[in-house]
């Protein structure tokens, strides 16, 4: 399913070159459930992108369900980020000046599903990141942290998306919700969704059936979990 | 899909009140500044030139003081003395190619008239005048030689005059109106003339030359000298003609020396348009610089939130929206405000120029183009800058449009 071939990503900033990735390789079957750790600067975030459909590699190839990412169009490369992804970004990235329910239903846009089951699905999405009721209508700047990362978890979620991506959901989280929230990815994982997620916590990275690790932009070792 | 398009549009510029009504402001001062602009100066144009259509044709004009270069601006004039009717008398029957000869007294007065009142001119003149200038009589009788002999106390009203004085479209005939502490009765109405501004014909009163020296002047001068020659070609021959008898008249022999100087309709004509050119020259100026102001200020609404639109543009990529429907979005937000602010804009100048007809009495008209200009100029100014930084962000990937700096 995520088929990755080679990747490097380079970033030039004038004659700085940073190498995010260096040579990645590696392969996650559908169903799985995948963790991938690795010290700060490492290329995770990198990856994930590349993983997403929300960047492409300077060299390598990564196929997605078969298809090559970067040699898709733009419609499609939209579709597929609609209908199978849900991305949790490690920054939230939520609209400005906007209420915690359209934050969430902002992927439903333009999808046809008529606005009163959009607000059903996004409120059902906000209950499994564990998003108190009373902040539904809250402006996306007037929540805490962790409150934000709830709306992008639920915002992910609200797809059904077959691969959910997801860069340090819980390290807002206290460790309550953490646990909720990771107890919902693995009931979805349960019912046959692939999960990859980045985390620094090791009882977040032991939620996964695999645990691939990285360093300078390279897989230094990837394993089974043996807690599993 | 268009429900969704109408709601993001909305909720995108509702949630971004400060936004949405400066662009909405900097569209409504540029459009209507160009209106309003454009319509005074067409308005003042038009009225200037109906006031010099309406003076008459083939017109030389004598009046007393030094020769200067010929300029409607005569602020010398009637300040020296030196015309009389015998000159007008003698300029008729000594001239060939003359056809008539006006000669008047006018000056400005405080008129009364059953408690009503209003300041204007009165020129006391001959029955010439009523050719020399283009007027034609609306009711009752112009100034008769008859009066001009007994200096009868009779007057005869401008239609503004007459609206003034009697309410408009009164019949004044036979009333009396007080010119300077003397009853004048009114003998006749004149047709309007449709010129306007300070000497508007429609706003004299007339009344014989000889009763406005005796009751009004108080002397034997006169203040003009309104000669109407017989053709267009004659007029150079003409003028020559006058100036050598009232020379010979005035015993001078040096033509530098002459104390009246003549004026025709070809010189107050082209002083005229070279005015009203820089006029027009100098409001559409002003008209372009608050295009350019009201057009700067939407760039920089525009482009200041660039920065924070990119990203969001980025992060719509990122959940899925497909670019064409990024891209109408902030198309259809650059529309409503343009359109918003061009239709308040459009109503605000149309007003605006509406309270300078009533405020300066010009002809203002608010002319098609310069709505179609004003709103075209503002709208591809909106368009271009709301939405091209939004094409290009959809172009870039989501990940770059979410790190936009
Ligand atoms: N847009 C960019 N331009 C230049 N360099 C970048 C850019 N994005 C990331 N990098 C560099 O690439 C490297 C990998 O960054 P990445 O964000 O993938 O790290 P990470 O493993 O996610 O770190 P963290 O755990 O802190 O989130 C870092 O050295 C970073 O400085
Ligand atoms: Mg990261």
């Amino acid at each position: 399913m995520i088929d990755c071939r080679n990747l490097t990503k380079i970033y030039k900033n004038g004659d700085v070159e940073t190498v995010a990735l260096n040579n990645v390789t590696f392969f996650v079957e559908k169903g799985e459930f995948v963790s991938i750790i690795g010290p700060s600067g490492s290329g995770k975030s990198t990856l994930m992108h590349i993983i997403g459909a929300l960047d492409n590699p300077t060299s390598g190839e990564y196929f997605l369900d078969g298809k090559e990412v970067s040699k898709l169009k733009e419609n499609e490369l939209s579709e597929l980020r609609k209908d199978k992804i849900g991305f949790v970004f490690q920054s939230f990235n939520l609209l400005k000046r906007t209420t915690v329910l359209r934050n969430v239903m902002l992927p439903l846009l333009y999808s046809g599903v008529p606005i009163k089951e959009r607000e059903t699905r996004a409120r059902e999405a906000l209950k499994y990141a564990g998003m108190e009721e009373s902040k539904f209508y809250n402006l996306s700047n007037q929540l805490s942290g962790g409150q934000m990362q709830r709306v992008a978890i639920a915002r992910a979620l609200i797809n059904n998306p077959s691969i959910l991506l997801a860069d340090e959901p819980t390290g807002n989280l206290d460790s309550k919700t953490s646990k909720l929230v990771m107890e919902y990815f693995q009931e979805l994982h349960d019912r046959g969704h692939t999960i990859v997620i980045i985390t620094h916590e090791d009882e977040v990275a032991d939620y996964a059936e695999r645990i691939i690790s990285i360093r300078d932009g390279k897989i230094e070792s990837d394993r089974k979990n043996k807690k599993k | 899909m268009f429900l969704d398009l109408f709601r993001e549009t909305i909720w995108s510029l509702a949630g971004n009140i400060a936004r949405s009504s400066l662009t909405i402001l900097g569209i409504v001062i540029g459009i209507a500044s160009v209106i309003t602009m454009v319509s005074i100066g067409q308005g003042a144009q038009a009225t200037i030139q109906s006031s010099i259509q309406s003076i008459g044709s083939n017109l030389i004009i004598i009046s007393p003081g030094a020769q200067r270069g010929a300029g409607p601006v005569s602020s010398g004039r009637g300040s020296a003395q030196t015309l009389t009717i015998e000159d007008a008398d003698a300029i008729a029957s000594q001239v060939d190619g003359v056809s008539n000869v006006a000669p008047e007294v006018s000056r400005r007065y405080q008129i009364t008239a059953k408690g009503n009142n209003t300041n204007t001119q009165v020129i006391g003149t001959t029955p010439a005048y009523l050719d020399v200038r283009n007027i034609k009589m609306d009711s009752g009788t112009f100034v008769t030689d008859q009066q001009i002999k007994s200096s009868a106390k009779v007057a005869v009203l401008g239609p503004s005059a007459r609206d003034d004085l009697f309410g408009t479209d009164a019949n004044p005939i036979g009333s009396n109106i007080r010119i300077k502490g003397i009853d004048f009765q009114v003998i006749g109405v004149a047709q309007s003339k449709g010129g306007s501004g300070f000497t508007n014909p429609d706003n004299s009163i007339y009344v014989p030359i000889t009763s406005a020296q005796h009751f009004l002047s108080g002397d034997n001068f006169v203040t003009t000298i309104s000669v109407s020659a017989q053709s267009q070609s004659s007029m150079g021959q003409v003028q020559q003609d006058i100036t050598d008898l009232l020379l010979k008249r005035h015993k001078i022999s040096d033509p530098t020396q002459a104390d009246f100087n003549l004026m025709n309709q070809t010189d107050i004509i082209a002083t005229a348009s070279s005015i009203t050119g820089t006029f027009t020259i100098l409001l559409s100026s002003i008209a372009g610089i608050s295009l350019l102001v009201g057009g700067i200020g939407i760039m920089n609404m525009m482009l200041t939130t660039v920065t924070e639109r990119t990203r969001e543009i980025g992060l719509r990529k990122a959940v899925g929206i497909k670019k064409i429907y990024i891209n109408l979005q902030f198309l259809s937000e650059a529309v409503v405000l343009t359109f918003l602010g061009g239709g308040v804009g459009v109503v605000l100048g149309w007003l605006a120029s509406i309270g300078a007809k009533d405020f300066f009495s010009l002809n203002t008209e608010v002319s098609l183009s310069s709505v179609l200009l004003a709103f075209g100029v503002s709208a591809g100014v909106g368009i271009i800058f709301g939405f091209y930084p939004a094409r290009r962000a959809a172009n870039l990937s989501p990940i770059e449009a979410l790190r936009y700096e």
